[in-house]
């Protein structure tokens, strides 16, 4: 995966609250191959009334064709620990979530797809919502943790391990294995003082 | 460290093999689950040519797309059975065991690892599932992860972690009778909200806690992730040792033992310090319904449908759009809210004793409403059978099901349609979990119970007398 540090690019406005991972890919479409894409998964059923798109749903609207970032409302992405949510947003070419409150399953899930979730105070949530009623363009550094709509600025917060991880790309499997001694050895002495995490052959 | 420690402090140093300087922790897996949706994690394994670093503790268990009725032929459709194939087939690949549909062993991931004594205390247990946090109850550090980890998990046996900030929620005081766990779960959601525990790992304590049985317990840990949490978890004492011993897969005979032993200090120490805490009055929980689409929408069963004319701007749009979803008034009571059909089933409320309290309302009764009743492991459903539960359930005119993960999230078919009611002891009211504008409302299995006998929701508590 390709890390990154600056992301300019449309932002799209979703006011309502509790965005959980059901909404943004349900649970029907998850036996699908990500091969095939999963963007047109993407709020499947928010965005519809019956299978007809509401020409009112912000993403829906032509203004917002092409938007990379997405402005939440508080507690996105929680709920169900599918990563295939990240998937729908990323294939549908999201590279930013701003919010207020994330589902905590959901956050690390983003960052291992290169997505960014970035967590805002609740006023400037507000007001980021509010400044792109009409969707807008975005400038988001990830080295300074700051977001920028027109001459709004706000600043945002990640885990430092988890921007760093977005910056260099990070692959944990790659970073895992360079641990693989330490590992065996603590496994060796597992085996000695909790052996009953070992189980015998077949119960 | 030194000072009084919390359980949290010490499951965390019994697992860290390394930590990072920015904070990152590279800990020890204990117990792998894996389940059909784990097929993007075994293909990513697959792209790098990864095998699994310890099959032997990792379990296979076909749940979420598992037919609960015409199981082994054509019930289900091709995209189900091609799911449910490819676990089998990835499980045997890589040589892990694997409960499939023949099995008598099969059930929901987090019923069958406790009921097989997978689950046990002061162990690392993940899953790619959310409520995986149910293992909790046995004192272990359990959560659920996303497909990325998964494919890690199973490529090295551990997972990185930051972390989480220590929460205790206690309660104090008896519960009255018709009132359980899954009232105390949802009583401190909406309390504290859905994003309420962010961040945190919550150690649930206090006498009222430390009276419930496992089933009870696993009820109270599997809803944390409803309330924000990463887990939630309860020190192990004789009520888990009893549950545990003698399970397949617990230890035998000397390893038993030494295995208690070592459990028993398994627990936060007087006076160790938590980030937050919160402490409840269980005496004062009233039945618990649910009556918009986030499990924080919860109000005791004597409450009034939420106005929003009496919110504040900010709080009404959200209001005013989940009753509109919900089909609900302002204003009117959630006592006599006519409901069109019930289910009593998932890895909340699908246990024995779940069973048990729905089946001590319904015996005698006829509901007046269809429903499903899917047990949470095969085992379960032998043991109802046993004791006449099923009978119970069929006498009143509800449907007696195989275990899965059913109608809680839809993705064996069996779901809610669009504008039904459903009265249900599962874990999420979102939009469209049980099927595409389809309304749900948590509850106990005894809520539910008393819902299919009423037809309307409604306090239980009236329909037990002289019953328990």
């Amino acid at each position: 995966m390709a890390g990154w540090s600056q992301h300019k690019g449309l932002g799209v406005a979703l006011s309502r609250e509790g965005i959980d991972t059901d909404q943004l890919i349900p649970a029907r479409f998850m036996s699908a191959p990500r091969s095939e894409g999963y963007g047109r998964f993407l709020l499947h059923d928010l965005r519809r009334t019956g299978e007809t798109p509401d020409p009112e749903f912000p993403l829906n609207r032509p203004a917002a064709e092409g938007a990379s970032v997405l402005v939440a409302a508080r507690n996105f992405g929680g709920g169900s620990s599918r990563e295939a949510a990240v998937y729908a947003l990323v294939d549908a070419g999201f590279r930013v979530v701003i919010a207020p409150s994330f589902g905590d399953i959901f956050a690390g899930n983003a960052v291992n797809n290169g997505l960014l979730p970035a967590l805002v105070s609740e006023a400037d949530g507000a007001r980021l919502l509010a400044a792109l009623a009409e969707p807008t363009e975005v400038s988001v550094d990830l080295e300074s943790c700051r977001i920028q709509v027109r001459d709004i600025e706000a600043r945002f917060e990640i885990e430092p391990v988890r921007r760093t991880k977005l910056i260099k790309g990070w692959d944990d499997i790659d970073l895992t294995q360079a641990h693989a001694d330490q590992i065996a050895a603590f496994r060796a002495k597992l085996a000695e003082t909790r052996p009953w995490v070992f189980p015998d052959a077949e119960a | 460290m030194s000072g009084p420690k919390t359980l949290l402090d010490r499951l965390w140093a019994a697992h860290a093999i390394h930590t990072r300087a920015d904070g990152a922790a590279l800990l020890w897996v204990d117990r792998h689950l894996v389940h059909e949706g784990s097929h993007h994690a075994f293909r990513k394994l697959g792209e790098r040519g990864l095998g699994v670093a310890e099959p032997a503790l990792t379990t296979a268990v076909v749940d979420h797309y598992a037919p609960t009725r015409a199981r082994m032929d054509g019930g289900a459709s091709d995209d189900i059975r091609r799911m449910i194939a490819t676990l089998e087939k990835n499980a045997e690949r890589h040589g892990i065991r694997c409960f499939g549909l023949r099995d008598a062993r099969q059930g929901i991931v987090h019923v069958i690892g406790p009921e097989q004594g997978l689950t046990l205390p002061g162990c690392v247990i993940v899953c790619g599932d959310s409520h995986t946090s149910t293992h909790g109850a046995f004192g272990a550090f359990a959560f659920g992860i996303g497909a990325t980890e998964v494919a890690h998990v199973l490529a090295t046996q551990t997972v990185w972690q930051v972390k989480p900030k220590a929460m205790r929620i206690r309660f104090e005081g008896a519960l009255g009778p018709g009132v359980g766990a899954k009232d105390m779960a949802l009583g401190w959601i909406a309390q504290l909200g859905a994003d309420g525990a962010r961040g945190h790992a919550i150690e649930y304590a206090g006498p009222t806690v430390a009276a419930l049985s496992m089933e009870g317990r696993m009820t109270l840990c599997n809803l944390s992730i409803e309330g924000g949490a990463r887990l939630g978890m309860i020190a192990p004492d004789t009520v888990t040792f009893d549950y545990l011993k003698g399970r397949p897969f617990a230890p035998q005979d000397t390893g038993w033992e030494r295995a208690v032993e070592s459990w028993r200090a398994l627990r936060s120490d007087e006076g160790a310090s938590f980030d937050r805490e919160v402490t409840i009055d269980a005496s004062g929980i009233a039945p618990v319904v649910t009556w918009g689409t986030s499990p924080e929408d919860a109000l005791p069963i004597t409450s009034t449908v939420p106005d929003p004319a009496a919110l504040t701007e900010s709080k009404a749009a959200a209001v005013r759009d989940a009753l509109d979803y919900m089909g609900l008034a302002p204003g009117r009571p959630l006592d006599g809210t006519p409901v069109d059909r019930v289910f009593i089933g998932s890895c909340t409320n699908a246990r024995i004793e779940d069973l048990r309290a729905a089946a001590a309302v319904m015996a005698g009764r006829r509901a007046k409403v269809p429903g499903l009743v899917s047990p949470g492991s095969m085992m379960v459903k032998a043991q109802a059978e046993q004791e006449g539960l099923d009978r119970v359930f069929t006498e009143a005119g509800l449907q007696w099901v195989g275990a899965g993960c059913s109608m809680c999230v839809g993705m064996n078919g069996d779901l809610v349609a669009p504008g039904e009611r459903c009265a249900s002891t599962t874990n999420r009211n979102f939009r469209g979990r049980q099927g595409p504008g389809a309304r749900t409302h948590l509850m106990s299995p005894a809520m539910v119970a008393a819902a299919a006998v009423t037809g309307t929701l409604t306090d239980v508590r009236p329909l037990l007398k002289g019953r328990i």
